[in-house]
């Protein structure tokens, strides 16, 4: 193993993270919602009067995050995003998240922040899950051929 | 209202959150997925930083009836390690490490006017809505 020195962002991520912990308990706490992503849009395709709207405004929220952080952040202070991934690849990618995030009941922001943040065994589960077949596509995309 | 103009806000937290840690970023997703290559650790400290925070959010959560605007705390009480559990986690896995996109990120780089990621949300809507057609099926009753 060696390591992408030039890519690695200790205190960026660092930071990121504590914002996305600050976010997931502020929801839990204040709204009394777990903030798993998955979730909150696939309870739109299913619509239950009085579940839609606290749906809507968090994802407009997140929406709004990339207006929001190109006012607040001095242009080029992060990596423009690199997407390798080709059109098919990103088709077919979007619906095995879509299918398996709803079976699964959960996503990297459910089961792998608030779920691993209050223990539960279910989410450790999931979350080794997901990232195990993570290491094992990349591995095979990258090195197996 | 309160409700609608908090959870707009803790979107709006969670999105930048997801931009400066690095998670829109495909590239950066998949140099940490890529362990046999050369390795970005960066989206460990992602983890390590929210379940830092996390940690003692729930743990006063499951100490709470009510949330601070008086409604209802909304905990998960499933305990089961079940099948849908496992092989959601295995589709899902496989699907991230294919694009380096999870449902969060996916959104944010839709917002951001990314043709990639305006895709990558198309179909994992209708990845979402075959599972609605699939769990329809699967727990009717014969």
């Amino acid at each position: 193993m060696t390591i992408d020195w030039i890519h690695f962002t200790p205190w960026l991520s660092l930071g990121g993270g504590i914002l996305l912990g600050l976010a997931s308990a502020a929801f839990i706490l204040v709204n009394g919602r777990i903030l798993g992503i998955s979730g909150i849009l696939g309870g739109l395709l299913v619509p239950r009067l009085g579940d839609i709207g606290w749906r809507i405004a968090f994802l407009l929220g997140m929406a709004a995050a990339p207006f929001v952080s190109g006012l607040l952040l001095p242009s080029g202070y992060l990596e423009a995003p690199r997407i390798e991934a080709g059109y098919i690849a990103i088709a077919v990618a979007g619906l095995l998240v879509g299918f398996g995030t709803r079976y699964g009941s959960g996503c990297t922001s459910g089961h792998g922040v608030c779920g691993l943040s209050r223990l539960s065994p279910r989410s450790l589960v999931s979350t080794l899950t997901f990232m195990g077949l993570g290491f094992l596509v990349v591995y095979v995309m990258r090195h197996a051929f | 209202m309160q409700h609608r103009i908090s959870e707009f806000l803790i979107g709006l937290l969670f999105g930048l959150g997801l931009i400066l840690s690095g998670m829109t970023d495909p590239g950066k997703v998949i140099g940490f997925l890529d362990i046999f290559g050369a390795w970005d650790p960066s989206l460990a400290l992602v983890m390590a930083g929210a379940i830092a925070v996390g940690f003692f959010a729930f743990a006063f959560a499951k100490k709470r009836t009510v949330n601070f605007l008086g409604g209802t705390l909304h905990l998960p009480k499933s305990n089961q390690i079940d099948k849908p559990l496992v092989i959601g986690a295995v589709l899902f896995g496989a699907g991230w490490g294919l694009a380096g996109f999870c449902p969060g990120p996916g959104l944010v780089s839709m917002a951001s006017g990314q043709v990639k990621g305006v895709l990558f949300v198309v179909f994992m809507v209708i990845g979402m809505q075959l599972f609605e057609m699939f769990n329809r099926r699967v727990s009717k009753p014969k």
